[in-house]
């Protein structure tokens, strides 16, 4: 059975410079994978490559073994994505942001109805329904994300940062919506961080540093005995006459 | 409930996933429920910006009310088609002012391409699984439904004015706002591809708009200005929003200029395509210009 994600040897460039080199990363079916960098490590520039919003230049992205660049439709239909900035329409409510993106997906508004419901009661937020979003707090607007993300049934969900700027409560909050999710639908996960409590040890992890992968293998395996992860990530990226106290956040 | 199969899940790379019985489709009903989905959206946020149909309308009335009474004495207009008489300039005039409706609206559609890109809200667009013309095609036609409202509503008030349209003309100029909508809006699609920044915004303003709508048949017949310089004559009739104008007019009153239409018909497809590549992933202004902060030069 194909895996859900298959990022094989993907090279990207903005000009001169080198955004990913040679990346490889496979995110089995059910499974969590935490992407771990520092700010400007390529993350952004890797989930742009597996949403399509640029092609690969160098490599090849399959989704659930649809390749990208020969069957993007295929492939997208079955992503699901939470990106880092904010991107619902503030003015329209969560019911009109969620059936929006319903019909991005070919999916006609009595389907999407009764599929908003049932996802709006998995974020907690059914009695927000009719609000406009404007008025929800930062982590509620990040569940409706996840919502938004979830209508059209995706295998696979990628998630940019999804907790950055929130209070602990909404980050606890996000990460167990979608680790039940993992659990109990088997949705597969691919999660960019550098907040280090998300991940758990027996979760799969790579370490993308300046555009290359330099660690993989299970969250709690990657630092050398005795070694938390959050040191080995620090060792791992540190660059030499560079302090390593500070992971840049 | 029976919702349509997404052949994408009956596909063989994903046997052994569990079926999807809220998936989309992807077919060409699947695209008309997208279609209208950012139809609606673009409604709703129309809709919701009471300020944007006021000022939308308050534009071509300020022009209609003040400066077309003013001018009125001064700029009679000698009988010329699609006039089968001596038309007062405030008949003259409302054709191509319900055009600058739909001038200014598919620059506001492209300013909220370009807000929508810095959000992030593009990307979600992007994202959808159908084919990224047609995700471009939608969102134009969106945009045209809401300047064809505006034209209407602005028709509506000027009907009081003694604008002289005929009935028919209403429901014949519909086409003819549909087709110049969709070349305002091409334009301001691939402009949206150009435009880097919301700030940036302001020179299309000064080096788009004004142009385009002065050295134009909307506020004076062309022979007047060719009267004062053959140039500039030629630079109105090269004007792709002459053409708009010249196609409304004509259809308001129940004709049609066939030169007008296939200028501002081939005009849109250039510029629709256009657009379309600049908005290619692999070729246009994403791949070239759209790198994250931080991951990029």
């Amino acid at each position: 059975m194909s895996a859900a994600l298959d990022v094989a040897q993907v090279s990207h460039r903005f000009g001169q410079r080198a955004a990913l080199s040679d990346v490889s990363i496979t995110v089995e079916r059910g499974r969590f994978m935490a992407l771990l960098g520092p700010n400007g490590a390529g993350k952004t520039t890797l989930f742009s490559v597996i949403t399509r919003l640029y092609n690969n230049q160098e490599g090849r992205v399959s989704i659930l073994g649809h390749p990208l660049d020969r069957e993007p439709s295929r492939a997208l239909a079955r992503l699901g994505v939470v990106f880092q900035a904010r991107t619902l329409d503030t003015d329209l409510t969560v019911a009109q942001n969620l059936h929006y993106h319903a019909s991005l997906h070919g999916i006609a508004r009595k389907a999407a109805r009764v599929r908003i419901e049932s996802l709006l009661a998995r974020v907690g937020l059914s009695e927000r329904r009719d609000d406009k979003i404007r008025t929800l707090s930062g982590g509620q607007s990040r569940r409706i994300e996840i919502a938004r993300s979830l209508i059209h049934e995706p295998r696979l969900l990628l998630l940019d940062e999804p907790t950055v700027g929130l209070d602990l409560e909404s980050r606890a909050d996000i990460v167990a919506i979608v680790r039940a999710l993992v659990r109990e639908e088997g949705l597969s996960v691919l999660w960019a961080t550098h907040i280090f409590e998300e991940i758990s040890p027996e979760d799969d992890a790579v370490v993308l540093h300046k555009g290359r992968i330099v660690a993989r293998g299970k969250a709690g395996e990657i630092g050398a005995p005795g070694e938390t992860l959050e040191a080995a990530f620090r060792r791992l990226v540190s660059e030499p006459g560079k302090p390593t106290g500070k992971v840049a956040a | 409930m029976s919702v349509p199969t997404n052949p994408a899940v009956a596909a063989p790379a994903d046997a052994g996933v569990k079926p999807v019985p809220h998936a989309g489709r992807l077919d060409a009903v699947g695209y008309l429920i997208a279609l209208g989905g950012i139809v609606r959206r673009e409604l709703l946020r129309f809709f919701n910006q009471k300020e944007r149909f006021f000022s939308a309308l308050v534009r071509p009335l300020v022009w209609l009310f003040i400066f077309a009474a003013g001018f009125r004495n001064t700029l009679g207009v000698s009988i010329t088609p699609p006039y089968e008489t001596y038309v007062l300039y405030e008949v003259y005039v409302v054709p191509g002012l319900a055009v600058m409706i739909q001038l200014f609206n598919g620059m506001q559609s492209s300013l909220s391409m370009v807000y929508d890109r810095e959000v992030g809200s593009m990307k979600v667009l992007l994202t959808s699984p159908y084919p990224r013309w047609l995700l471009l095609l939608a969102k134009l036609i969106a945009g045209v439904c809401v300047s064809i409202v505006q034209a209407y509503a602005f028709l509506a008030i000027a009907y009081f004015w003694e604008t002289d349209i005929p009935t028919i003309g209403y429901l014949a100029a519909l086409p003819a706002f549909l087709a110049a909508g969709m070349m305002l809006g091409a334009i301001g699609l691939f402009l949206s591809s150009l435009v880097r920044q919301l700030e940036n915004f302001a020179s299309v303003m000064n080096f788009v708009i004004f142009p385009m709508f002065f050295a134009s048949s909307a506020l004076y017949p062309l022979w007047r200005i060719r009267e004062s310089s053959d140039t500039l004559y030629w630079i109105c009739q090269a004007n792709p929003f002459t053409h708009a104008v010249e196609l409304v007019r004509f259809a308001l009153y129940g004709k049609f200029e066939p030169l007008s239409f296939a200028v501002v018909v081939g005009t849109g497809l250039l510029f629709f395509t256009l657009a379309v590549i600049a908005y290619d992933p692999g070729r246009g202004i994403m791949a070239r210009r759209g790198g994250p902060a931080g991951e990029t030069p």
